[in-house]
């Protein structure tokens, strides 16, 4: 099946605040536009949001910007977002946990993130962060092998 | 994007509705609206999130924080009418197990 890249959009977002807002909107009209359904694109959203969100919480970049690199092939949705923050350690960014003493209300970002597509990668080093994320059409249910027969 | 609250009141209980991106800012503003309303003895709560699409994790601790507050006054809050993707991110956060979660107001307001 070919998955080739068809389209690729760039968007450079202000770290203002709800400007999220505006990426989200993109990732909306171009998930439209693939025939991606309605939960999907709010899941696309979602993880978007989340992702801006902490990298204008966390990244302390210079530049005050974020970079969306979405790119459209025939079966999926790949979206990067860059920051040129400072970085952080993976090992230092586990997901809270429920019920140890009361509710966790913060530090949800990438727990959601990864609950909401289907592929996340993160690359981070004192020059920056970027999460690489993919959301499938019509994928297998989260958590179910993918067979190869 | 604009985020609106429109709040009803009967005898024993309050219903929040809410409209738009429900984030920090917007947040406060809906846990402003629940401190009034459980300073007037209302400690029965239904927020209705059917006009609001988006969220994100600021918008749902602020959420938290209501729960809690509900609780301390030993009362209840019962959230309805969330998209698929919110009520699967409330169960991620763990909000379903401290809150009720219902398909429509009106069973919302039953359960209460």
């Amino acid at each position: 099946m070919s998955n080739q890249v068809n389209r690729e959009v760039i968007l450079i977002i202000p770290m203002f605040p709800n400007i999220e807002l505006a990426a989200a909107q993109t990732a909306f009209s171009l998930a439209e536009m693939m025939d991606f359904d309605e939960d999907d694109i709010d899941e696309i959203q979602l993880a978007i949001i989340e992702t801006c969100i902490n990298a204008f919480e966390h990244s302390k970049s210079e530049d005050n910007r974020v970079s969306i690199k979405f790119i459209m092939r025939d079966n999926e949705l790949e979206l990067k977002i860059t920051d040129c923050g400072v970085g952080f350690r993976l090992d230092h960014a586990k997901p809270a946990k429920i019920g140890e003493v009361g509710l966790k209300k913060r530090g949800w970002g990438l727990e959601i993130i990864r609950n909401m597509m289907d592929e996340v990668s993160i690359e981070s080093s004192d020059k920056g962060t970027t999460i690489t994320m993919i959301k499938r059409k019509m994928a297998p249910i989260r958590g179910e092998a993918i067979s190869n027969a | 994007m604009r985020f609106n609250l429109v709040t009803r009141t009967e005898d024993s209980y309050a219903v929040i509705q809410t409209e738009g991106y429900l984030n920090g800012p917007s947040g406060e503003k809906l846990a402003d609206t629940a401190k009034e309303l459980i300073a007037e003895g209302y400690t029965k709560l239904v927020i209705n999130l059917e006009q609001t699409r988006l969220i994100n994790s600021i918008g749902i601790s602020i959420l938290i924080e209501i729960i809690e507050l509900i609780h301390q006054q030993e009362g209840v809050v019962h959230f309805c009418s969330l998209t698929p993707v919110i009520q699967r991110t409330f169960k991620i956060m763990g909000l379903v197990q401290h809150a009720g979660i219902f398909p429509n107001e009106g069973a919302a307001i039953a359960n209460l």
